[in-house]
């Protein structure tokens, strides 16, 4: 059965996309072929720019179906307005005129239902864009891009987690950053969490947070704690008190910060690092019970 | 009154400790915290609460088991997959999955589906030793936080307003997603906190493209600019193709987060040190400016 596994932290610029990008690599180690890493970061996708050789297998454009008003049939009524929970629509009857805002309609059916006369349409509204590559270790990499202005980004993860080949035997799910609704759409079918953190008060503090959330989705994770011996202690006390597994610590180092901002991280991972990543894969295997 | 609205597109660039710095130094201020998913500035501003209120979030709608017949008609009409039966044959709804859009109330022919308001969000007006800070805390998993945002953003107006404050800093958000439009719209200057490296750079292309069709006025700036010269060349050459000033080029330094630890902005910390020279270069840009657009 495939294993789904996220990578979520809170805070923004902890290191999801490094711990997502390695935790592939490594996984891929162990399940040629079979592993895949969607990049659920649809805002700012960036697991792309770490595999710049990968070779594109397919290509497409995601739309929405909107609802849209033909004023042919409408009779001004505004019963689609009274029942559209998202403020979309605006229908003025004295100078007749209806009209569906498609970047705040969320595709719920409620107007089509309100409508007595047959004046709602479908039309496609453009997400983003969906890119499938392969990668030349094998890694098969997904990634959603969502359309600038658009502000659907939950809709867009959903699409991409639809394309998704459901025979392989890793996913890893690159979280976008946050505790909202698109960070739920992207764990919440996730056998395993990975939350990744540093130890700064902002991290700590953003980590708490998101360890709320994950608990409320009874989902069960542990910590990477990544650019650790900044100097921050509160964060071992923390995860020692709530009894959270560290699956590993991947210490600070200027050099790695600079080959990372290149894109090159895996073509420079130590024996350290590598030795890091070999075990946390073996716990997340065991916890996966593989 | 100026707002002034600090984004990166790419999380963990030094939004929140750049703002905290640049609140140190502005006089007669307010202070906004538009990142209401992860919010951090509250823990260097270290707020005093004075008022909090309800965030009411979107609606989240609920089975009642007794008058349920089963009938599936909101399951059908469902266009969220929210709604499953359980091993009882008993419909119910996942609140995650939940939109909010209450279209099974409204078909439900038993009227056995009611939907309630999230009360998981709160937003707050706080003194702090700088000015008043308007801030919130989002539930965990909440939907709307574009709505918390505006709402965050125009209680700061209200207040900067009746005190007559010359600027509001405005923490926003990472991303181009929704809470970033909604800390966008109507402010009159943006700061961008840039990072050197490739994530940072594709990031920030899309976040100005997004910025730009809101004809919003930019500048920017470079955190961390030496841990990778090339890619910091690379981009200013960008900065300047887009003809958006760069004010300063600010080396990654320990100091931030020896700061962030002590709850102190980095200014706070060590007011003689280069970085918070630059930030107070940073600072006289930003109030030059508005000085040369007025």
């Amino acid at each position: 059965m495939t294993k789904k596994i996220a990578v979520a932290s809170g805070k923004g610029g902890t290191g999801k996309t490094t711990i997502s990008v390695n935790l592939s690599h490594f996984f891929n180690l162990r399940f040629p072929q079979k592993t895949i890493l969607v990049d659920c970061d649809v805002e700012e996708p960036n697991d792309h720019l770490f595999f710049p050789k990968a070779l594109e297998e397919s290509s497409e454009e995601i739309f929405q179906q909107v609802a849209s008003i033909n004023t042919d049939a409408c009779v001004y009524c505004r019963d689609c307005v009274e029942y559209c929970e998202y403020h979309a629509i605006t229908v003025i009857p004295p100078v007749k005129y209806a009209k569906i805002d498609p970047e705040l309609c969320h595709s719920c059916g409620a107007c089509f239902v309100a409508c007595q006369h047959q004046a709602i349409d479908e039309i496609p509204n453009s997400l983003g864009h969906y890119k499938q590559q392969i990668t030349k270790e094998g890694i098969r990499l997904a990634q959603g891009q969502l359309r600038i202005g658009s502000p659907m980004q939950t809709t867009l993860i959903k699409e991409i987690k639809k394309r998704i080949d459901s025979k392989a035997e890793i996913i890893v799910y690159d979280a976008p950053p946050g505790t909202s609704c698109p960070v739920v759409e992207t764990i919440a079918d996730a056998h395993f969490i990975v939350l990744v953190t540093e130890p700064t008060p902002f991290g700590l503090h953003d980590l708490k947070l998101t360890i709320e959330l994950v608990r409320e989705l009874k989902i069960p994770f542990s910590v990477i704690i990544n650019k650790a011996g900044l100097g921050f202690e509160k964060m071992h006390d923390y995860l020692q008190q709530e009894n959270i597994d560290i699956l590993g610590e991947i210490p600070f180092s200027k050099e790695y910060a600079s080959h990372y901002s290149q894109g090159e991280i895996l073509s420079h991972i130590s024996e350290d690092i590598s030795k890091t990543y070999q075990e946390i894969i073996d716990q997340i295997l065991i916890k996966l019970a593989i | 009154m100026k707002e002034i609205t600090i984004l990166s597109g790419k999380g963990g660039t030094g939004k929140t400790s750049i703002t905290a710095a640049l609140a140190s130094l502005a006089q007669n201020a307010v202070f906004c915290d538009s990142d209401v998913d992860a919010a951090d500035l509250h823990l260097i501003l270290q707020p005093q609460i004075e008022y909090q209120e309800v965030f009411e979030g979107a609606y989240i709608a609920k089975i009642h088991e007794e008058n349920c017949t089963n009938c599936g008609i909101c399951e059908e009409h469902c266009h969220f997959d929210a709604i499953h039966q359980d091993t009882r044959g008993q419909y119910f709804i996942n609140p995650f999955q939940c939109e909010g859009c209450r279209l099974c109330e409204r078909v439900c022919p038993t009227q056995t589906i009611t939907s309630t308001r999230s009360t998981h969000n709160f937003w707050y007006i706080s003194n702090t030793r700088f000015g008043k800070m308007v801030h919130a805390k989002m539930g965990a998993g909440e939907e709307n936080s574009g709505k918390l945002v505006t709402q965050v953003r125009n209680k700061a107006k209200e207040i900067a307003k009746a005190q007559k404050a010359d600027f509001i800093l405005n923490d926003g958000p990472p991303g181009i997603g929704c809470p970033v439009i909604s800390s966008l719209s109507g402010t009159q200057q943006v700061l961008l906190v840039i990072e050197p490296t490739k994530s940072g750079l594709h990031d920030i292309q899309r976040l100005i493209a997004l910025i730009r069709d809101f004809n919003i006025p930019m500048m920017s700036i470079i955190n961390k600019y030496d841990i990778n010269m090339d890619m910091s060349l690379k981009v200013e050459d960008y900065l300047n193709k887009e003809k958006i000033p760069l004010i300063e080029r600010i080396p990654f330094d320990t100091r931030f987060v020896k700061a962030m630890i002590e709850e102190k902005s980095v200014v706070e910390y060590d007011p003689n040190s280069e970085i918070s020279q630059k930030i107070k270069h940073i600072w006289e840009a930003l109030t030059e400016n508005f000085k040369k657009i007025q």
